[in-house]
């Protein structure tokens, strides 16, 4: 028990024409509250089908997938809008954040959604951009921010409604090796105050600063390692 | 989220892209000043004419002398001298839907005061026709039975003549001369304006009828008036009371069977009441025609929310993943087309407004921009923006956040 998600039997079939693609074929797995998982595997591996699952952005074919205790199976597109925002925080390779629009207010984004008074929102939003490193960049807009910069404010996002998990899609994908470093170590900080993380990534050496590690090939789980 | 949040997100968004929001407003801008100044000018025309029946008085109906035919020759209407002062005293007396009549003659001649001279209409009337025609004098008194039947020598002055021979001298109790006669004002009439034909009814003088027929007219037929002028009870009783009037004139006339009868009836009432409702279908059509825009208007701003939906399928695509309902985006684009109608709708209020009002200065045309059409022009441009913007909306809506996340 104590697993923040749990998958079993996950199956997830596309259906192109009169073509079916199997992306995955049977995953089961859990992750424990305040692991650092890194799912690694080739492109087409179905590591990223993977990760729409368990963002909750996409539906299983098959299986069973429970997130914090909940069955997210027979939801419908606006209570995976809901699990979403109280739930996950989603990092992006391409940081995803809105243009022409101050830090906090990205920051504070989720908190909109999920209706909280604009007082509280800020609180929040500012605590969040502390909590990542970027106090006095709180009211730039993200076009005036390093690329570094923009992935530590696309984290305060994520982490700003206190998740149960956060996902992490490529992370590092567009930052060069410097601030590659700074973003895991700022991940791996995060994950020591008590936040699970499961992060996708396919460079080695990044998911190094996971404690686990689960490889994807051909829609199946082929390794699952703890440090 | 609360609808504070969206209209900011909303405002953000049209503010973000000025010059296209802008453009994209003006189809709607455009469109909603001209059904403002087309309806401006339009209830103007119904205005002024039913300023102008107000004018004529109300319920008339006019008794003309009938055409005649000698030797062949068909004299036309109003060509004889068949309607007579005892005619409109009948009419009065017999008819019971009848309220007033008035026989009146109606001659033109120059009128002089001193060395000034003018070329007016001399009208003999009876007191009924200023009741009639509710005309009151603004100073001195009107024309009494006691002048008609005397047949005084008094007049009473429209606003024109007064004009043109007083230069600022009060008339009261001087002396014109009207075909040499001389005559001493008594009265005043209050100004009333054009008549609906165009005609200024201010430059005419009005005096007795009876001293209109016996020292201004050299008819052998001296009893005889160039109309009567009848008025109904009411509106319902005009049809009734021309009734009465044409059976009471044809049996005073001996006009039995086929005859063709010597004088005719006019109800002005309905002759006006025709150009009415011919002046409210034509800003109809005006109104109808501008609509046309606001559609056209409505349908770029379609087009620029569907390229907006697609530009913005990332943002769409983040807002989803982080808990935006279906709902929520849905909104979000609808406000947004409807803000943009709604500011292009207060716009083009204010420019139709303005428009309106240089009109009337430049044409000296009456304009009325009611309370009722801004309200109409208002909600219609919202319900453009919820009409056009409903479809683009409805797609950003349903767009799936996994393809709108990767979208590039």
């Amino acid at each position: 028990m104590g697993d923040v998600i749990s998958l079993s039997g996950i199956r997830r079939v596309f259906i192109m024409g009169d073509q079916q693609f199997e992306a995955l074929r049977g995953i089961s797995f859990g992750v424990t509250t305040g692991e650092f998982v890194a799912i690694m595997g080739a492109s087409g591996s179905g590591k990223s089908t993977c990760m729409n699952i368990l963002g909750c952005l996409d539906r299983p074919t098959a299986g069973q997938y429970l997130l914090d205790g909940i069955d997210v199976g027979g939801m419908d597109a606006d209570q995976l809008a809901a699990i979403r925002n109280r739930k996950l925080g989603f990092v992006f390779q391409g940081f995803n954040l809105l243009a022409r629009t101050p830090a906090v207010e990205n920051v504070e984004l989720p908190l909109v959604y999920a209706g909280l008074s604009s007082r509280k929102r800020r609180e929040m939003a500012l605590a969040a951009l502390e909590q990542v490193g970027l106090s006095g960049k709180e009211f730039n807009h993200s076009s005036q921010l390093s690329g570094g910069q923009q992935q530590r404010v696309a984290i305060a996002r994520a982490l700003v409604n206190s998740p149960a998990v956060i996902l992490a899609d490529e992370p590092t994908g567009n930052l060069d090796s410097a601030t590659t470093a700074e973003i895991m170590s700022l991940f791996t900080s995060l994950n020591k105050q008590g936040i699970t993380v499961i992060m996708v990534t396919h460079e080695q050496d990044v998911a190094a600063y996971a404690g686990r590690r689960i490889t994807f090939k051909d829609g199946q789980i082929i390794a699952d390692s703890r440090d | 989220m609360d609808f504070l949040q969206t209209l900011k997100i909303a405002l953000r968004a049209l503010r973000t892209n000025k010059m296209r929001s802008f453009l994209t407003m003006l189809g709607i801008i455009i469109g909603i000043a001209a059904v403002i100044a087309m309806m401006a000018v339009g209830s103007g025309a119904s205005y002024v004419i039913s300023q102008q029946i107000a004018s004529i008085g109300s319920n008339i109906i006019l008794v003309l002398p009938g055409s005649t035919t000698s030797g062949g020759l068909r004299m036309g209407s109003g060509g004889s001298q068949t309607l007579t002062s005892d005619d409109a005293r009948a009419i009065m007396a017999e008819c019971p839907s009848v309220l007033r009549a008035s026989g009146t003659t109606r001659t033109t001649s120059q009128v002089v005061y001193g060395n000034m001279n003018w070329s007016t209409v001399i009208m003999g009337a009876t007191p009924e026709l200023f009741d009639i025609r509710e005309w009151p004098v603004v100073s001195g008194r009107s024309i009494g039975q006691q002048d008609v039947d005397g047949a005084a020598k008094v007049c009473l002055l429209g606003q024109t003549v007064v004009d043109n021979l007083f230069n600022g001298e009060d008339p009261i109790g001087k002396i014109v001369r009207i075909k040499k006669i001389p005559f001493t004002v008594v009265g005043v009439l209050e100004s009333k304006g054009q008549s609906p034909q165009g005609t200024d009814q201010d430059d005419s003088v009005f005096v007795p009828l009876r001293t209109a027929q016996v020292k201004l007219s050299r008819s052998p037929f001296p009893n005889s008036v160039g109309a009567i002028m009848v008025q109904a009870g009411s509106e319902a009783l005009l049809t009734k009371a021309e009734e009465e009037v044409n059976s009471l004139l044809k049996q005073r006339h001996r006009i039995t069977g086929g005859k063709e009868p010597d004088f005719t009836t006019r109800n002005l009432s309905e002759i006006l009441a025709v150009a009415e409702q011919s002046s409210k279908a034509m800003s109809l059509l005006l109104g109808a025609v501008a609509s046309i825009s606001l559609i056209v208007g409505g349908i770029g701003i379609m087009n620029i929310m569907l390229v907006s939906v697609t530009e913005r399928t990332r943002e769409i695509g983040i807002r989803m993943a982080i808990g935006a309902r279906t709902k929520d985006i849905l909104w979000q684009f609808l406000t947004e087309a409807v803000l943009l109608t709604m500011l292009g709708g207060i716009i083009g209020i204010i420019l139709g407004t303005a428009g309106a009002t240089v009109v009337s200065r430049i044409l000296e045309w009456p304009t009325l921009i009611s309370v009722q059409s801004i309200t109409v022009a208002f909600l219609f441009s919202g319900a453009v923006g919820i009409f056009f913007g409903f479809y683009p909306a409805r797609k950003a809506a349903g767009l799936n956040p996994i393809d709108a996340l990767r979208y590039e």
